[in-house]
């Protein structure tokens, strides 16, 4: 379990991570979205005992990260954004430099080493030299690399960033494999509608705060206030536009098509259907009434709309 | 010992130092300059004797030649094989990683610091044929070769542990590689400079001047003075009775040495990971 208590961190005047509050439950994937600078690597690199914090603390599996960071690093495996490999050693030296920095036995890396990158799927490249691999490949040999200690929680800063589709997929695809072991991972990324399947909840940063927290369908729940609902009319389009104008709760009403109205809605579902009858009710010939479907990009732009 | 060769840091430097080309090259071209001094000195000394000999007495001049020259080359190369340690896995974006490792910050550094400096003992060793020349024909003890060696071996543990805390305390390779040469430059040129400038100036003062411990003081951490005073134990004893100082200066310097060598290793295994628990005492609760 992961808790992060009234984190903080500025650097001088500038704020980073504001007073962050969260709770990660134990084999938990949890997705955190944000726009660059919203405080994602700083949160990561705190748990990551790379950066002390002004203020507050965060907890891995009970120990404070400020207090045993030593003790942390057991736990953790780190991903960072941006990150380079040392160009003259093959894949399996790679990963057994590591592993040695991690005080694993000689005899049990040798016996590790095929089965990560096997899980990686680099078993191929093993006496490959690191440099001459892709950035896919050298991606998914990094992430090989958090695992040789088979730590318990993945923090995974932008895993995918930088990838073509299909390394994307292909990196989708091990970090369900590692969900499936029961691995807690924190994971961020600006393409969260594509990792948004294997997240069990969501953090949305933004100016170095939490600005929604919940289950994938709970952020849009809590975003639903600000729907946008779209309205066919067989014909008197004008009259309608005149009704939905009068509405307090619809806003920002725009005439998309010959016979079909766009606006924002901010009310619950029980507001809508009050709507739909008071529309009906004045005899509007409506075809149809739907609600746009949004999806966690659009979700994104409108939580962080906002941010420069 | 065990835990320390299987240092998972010094393996693996070894393994990149190995096999990197400049690594041979770098060996190749000291020993053309070392040998090109060398062979140059025997050159211009017999073309310049009548007989063409070149007798024990030159034989001991060129061991001093090419242990000054190797000294240099020394201070040179330190540095540039240090400063670069911590800096340089930050600028390849690959030091984050290591330090989230369970590895102490103790071992990384010790690792990193043998790792280069096993590099220079390689190239020492790989020196030694050419001193072999001297030996031929003679006029150097054998323990002032090994005096020799051994201050090389001071020499570079002490350039490479500031040069691991330059690397350490400076962000980018190239300032704290400058800072090293700077330091290395401050030791060996500047303290001389100003030991000279104290002996000549309290001369002024006529034959009969008090005691003068200030050009003493300014050459224990000198490692061109030291290797002097070995070749001209005269000399030693000019300086040991002009500052009324009894300790051979070899000694002074030994002193000198270890404490750099611990306090800036001190410096670096402190500030190689940050003190997670920050300033927060000194911050306003809020």
């Amino acid at each position: 379990m992961i808790e992060i208590v009234n984190l903080t961190k500025r650097y001088g005047t500038f704020t980073a991570l504001d007073q962050m509050n969260v709770t990660i439950e134990k084999g938990t994937v949890f997705g955190v979205v944000g726009p660059n600078g919203a405080g994602k690597s700083t949160t990561f690199s705190i748990l990551a005992t790379l950066l002390a914090p002004t203020s507050g603390t965060a907890y891995i599996d009970g120990i404070d990260v400020t207090q045993n960071p030593s003790k942390i690093r057991e736990y953790i495996g780190y991903m960072p954004d941006f990150f380079g490999v040392y160009d003259s050693l093959k894949a399996g030296e790679y990963l057994d430099f590591y592993g040695a920095s991690y005080g694993i036995h000689p005899k049990e890396r040798e016996a590790l080493i095929p089965q990560l990158l096997e899980l990686v799927n680099l078993a191929h490249k093993k006496d490959t030299y690191v440099d001459s691999l892709s950035r896919g490949m050298k991606q998914r040999l990094c992430l090989a690399r958090c695992l040789i200690h088979d730590p318990e929680v993945l923090i995974l800063d932008e895993p995918a960033s930088g990838l073509d589709p299909r390394a994307r997929v292909e990196m989708r695809d091990i970090l369900k494999e590692l969900k499936a072991m029961g691995k807690t991972i924190l994971i961020s990324s600006h393409i969260l509608p594509e990792l948004s399947e294997m997240c069990d909840s969501l953090g949305v940063i933004e100016n170095g705060q939490l600005v929604a927290t919940g289950s994938v369908s709970a952020i849009q729940q809590q975003l639903k206030a600000n729907k946008v609902l779209i309205v066919t009319v067989q014909h008197e389009l004008d009259r309608a536009i005149q009704f939905f104008e009068d509405q307090p709760l619809a806003v920002d009403i725009r005439k998309t098509t010959e016979t079909e109205i766009q606006f924002g809605f901010n009310g619950s579902d029980d507001d809508q259907i009050l709507l739909l009858k008071e529309a009906l009710h004045h005899q509007l010939p409506i075809l149809s009434f739907t609600e746009e479907k949004t999806d966690l990009e659009d979700i994104f732009m409108e939580i962080t709309k906002g941010v420069e | 010992m065990k835990s320390l060769l299987l240092n998972p840091v010094l393996n693996k430097e070894f393994k990149l130092r190995l096999r990197s080309f400049k690594s041979y090259l770098g060996i190749l071209i000291y020993l053309l300059v070392l040998g090109t001094i060398g062979i140059g000195f025997i050159f211009l000394t017999t073309m310049n004797a009548r007989m063409g000999y070149f007798r024990p007495e030159e034989s001991r001049v060129m061991f001093m030649v090419l242990s000054m020259v190797q000294l240099a080359l020394i201070l040179f190369m330190t540095p540039g094989l240090t400063a670069g340690v911590i800096s340089g896995e930050r600028e390849r974006q690959t030091l984050n990683m290591l330090l989230t490792t369970k590895q102490s910050s103790g071992s990384i550094i010790i690792g990193k610091l043998l790792s280069s400096l096993s590099f220079l003992l390689l190239i020492i060793v790989a020196s030694l044929p050419l001193y072999s020349i001297t030996f031929l024909f003679g006029g150097v003890a054998p323990g002032t070769i090994l005096a020799t060696f051994g201050l090389y071996l001071v020499t570079i543990l002490t350039i490479g542990s500031l040069g691991v805390m330059f690397s350490t305390l400076i962000r980018k390779t190239i300032v704290a590689m400058i800072t090293t040469y700077g330091v290395a430059l401050f030791l060996t040129a500047f303290t001389a400079f100003l030991a000279m400038l104290s002996i000549q100036f309290l001369s002024l003062g006529g034959p009969n001047q008090a005691q003068n411990p200030i050009p003493y003081l300014l050459l224990m951490g000198n490692p061109a003075a030291v290797l002097i005073t070995v070749f001209e134990p005269s000399m030693q004893k000019e300086l040991l009775d002009q500052s009324g100082i009894s300790i051979p200066l070899w000694i002074s310097y030994l002193f000198t040495c270890a404490l750099l060598i611990t306090s800036s290793l001190w410096i670096s295994i402190a500030k190689l990971r940050p003190n997670m628990k920050g300033k927060r005492s000194k911050r306003p609760k809020e």
